[in-house]
């Protein structure tokens, strides 16, 4: 509560100066002995939790209405200054392709808008056009070429244009080949995207139905004007490929051939899943397992023993048994330990409301961590784009 | 776009095209907590359509005026955000150091 407290007087505060005529008004009131500084304790927990019952969670709706406590004096409106006060990030866990953070005072509507863009609106790179030279395996053209757009490229997607209606040229396309053969009298032959070289002069097919130059170089179906190596220094250090090798395209017999080109362009998840750049991104509400009371002897042990995922612990202080609760984030709210006769009041599962413990899984063109940022990028060239499409 | 009338300026709805749930839910939301509105919702006319309406209904002040400040907010907002995850990000790196360098690739 006293968190609460802190925010009411920097209200008070804000809203004296901004009505610099009626400060001394509006501070006689909020001094005055009766006027309620805070919610009272159950109203604020039904604000600030969503409670897990046995049958139904309850109070699962976020208040956002800013006059919704108006009547009890409480400001529920939204102060710049107030969130910046309480909004917490930590990092948990970063690794190469993931990340896991809590998000601490921010509203849902906000978390699940970065989610939402996560999955369908950061752009990557991925294999749109396959074309064919041949194919004697079994898998059939358009099957393979689906199996090679879900394959995630490693490369950063900032550094290319939407292809649109132009022609692809070095700033919007991505060329691959794949030339795999399985020579008769050998073994089977595992085709995988190791197999995916990259063509950083673009495509090496000539245009079939072009005759009209024959001096300088053959038409091909793109139109480099430079390698792709010269534009960043980062691709003639760190060559563009498939984020994984040993992904499996095809197989081939004896004698089966496959060659092609797959051309990559940039897009977005919400187009096809294909350009998603996360393999899932989503976040829970922070649980928070309460004992409404003491749980000793036989009932901690069979509390312990209720719980799948261990959240409880036994303490024993001199000779007695008590139940603890010691890793309340693993709790999956499976709602076991609240089944059965009276547990449901031994035991509070609530979940906090502005506490989401975020997850990212990066498919590997872009680190995770870079995922969100841009995430949050996007959302703001939203705003700016709405904001100018008013004025 | 926005449907509103001449003489009442406090009443409007917004047409967006191009925008979802994403836009919309998060404007609502901050919209909802400015002192100076009394309605705001939104809604998606048809699914296969890629527009969005949002409505605004003010205590007095111009809903156009009031939707920009809302815009205005959730980028002051979005910009926090960004600059504290950065800064975890960060100390995160420096208190535990990996065996493994991540984001080897691309970060600009
Ligand atoms: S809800 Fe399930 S996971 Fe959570 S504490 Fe109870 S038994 Fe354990």
């Amino acid at each position: 509560m006293s968190g609460k407290d802190k925010n009411l007087h920097n209200m008070s505060e804000s809203e004296s100066e901004q009505e610099g005529v009626d400060k001394e008004g509006i501070e006689w009131i909020m001094n005055l002995p009766d006027v309620p500084m805070k919610l009272p304790p159950h109203v604020e927990l039904q604000r600030t939790r969503v409670e897990c019952k046995a049958d139904a969670p309850i109070h699962t709706d976020t208040i956002q209405y800013s006059g919704a406590f108006a009547s009890m004096g409480f400001d529920n409106s939204l102060r710049l200054d107030n969130f910046r006060n309480n909004f917490k990030i930590e990092v948990i866990d970063l690794k190469e392709d993931d990340i896991e953070f809590d998000m601490i005072g921010i509203d849902p509507a906000l978390a699940n808008a970065f989610r939402r863009i996560l999955i369908s609106e950061v752009p990557t790179m991925a294999i749109e056009k396959v074309l064919f030279a041949n194919n004697t395996s079994i898998v059939q053209d358009e099957v393979l070429a689906h199996r090679l757009g879900l394959v995630p490229i490693r490369v950063d997607p900032r550094l290319f244009k939407y292809s649109d209606k132009d022609a692809p040229n070095e700033n919007n396309t991505i060329v691959f080949r794949l030339h795999a053969c399985c020579e008769r009298g050998k073994p089977r032959l595992t085709v995988t995207s190791k197999a995916l070289t990259w063509l950083p002069n673009g495509s090496e097919f000539p245009l079939v139905s072009d005759k009209s130059v024959s001096n300088s170089k053959p038409k091909t179906y793109t139109s480099f004007s430079c390698s792709q190596n010269t534009l960043s220094k980062e691709f003639s250090n760190n060559p563009i490929g498939p984020k994984d090798s040993d992904i499996i395209l095809a197989r081939l017999g004896p004698g089966q051939e496959i060659e092609l080109e797959a051309h990559a362009v940039k897009g977005m998840g919400k187009t096809h899943a294909k350009w998603s750049p996360v393999a899932t991104a989503w976040y829970r509400m922070l649980p928070e397992v309460v004992l409404m009371e003491e749980i000793e002897d036989e009932l901690a042990e069979e509390l312990e023993k209720k719980c799948p995922v261990n959240v409880f612990d036994i303490e024993d202080i001199a000779g007695k048994k008590r139940a603890t609760v010691a890793r309340p984030r693993d709790c999956t709210l499976c709602r076991e330990c609240i089944r059965g006769d009276a547990w449901e009041k031994r035991v509070a599962l609530r979940r906090v409301k502005d506490h989401f413990i975020f997850k990212i899984e990066s498919t590997g063109a872009l680190p995770p961590e870079v995922l969100f940022t841009e995430a949050v990028k996007i959302l703001e060239d939203k705003c700016e784009r709405l904001i100018a499409e008013l004025s | 776009m926005e449907h509103g009338s001449f003489t009442d300026e406090t009443k409007s709805t917004f047409s967006m095209a191009d925008e979802d749930h994403t836009l919309a839910n998060a404007l609502r939301c901050t919209l909802n907590q400015d002192p100076r509105v009394t309605f705001c919702g939104y809604s998606i006319p048809h699914p296969s359509d890629n527009r969005v309406n949002i409505r605004v209904q003010t205590t007095g002040d111009p809903a156009r005026e009031v939707l920009k400040d809302a815009c205005q907010n959730l980028m002051v907002v979005c910009q926090h955000v960004r600059n504290t995850f950065d800064k975890a990000v960060l100390d995160f790196n420096l208190t535990k150091p990996k065996e493994k360098p991540v984001g080897d690739i691309n970060i600009k």
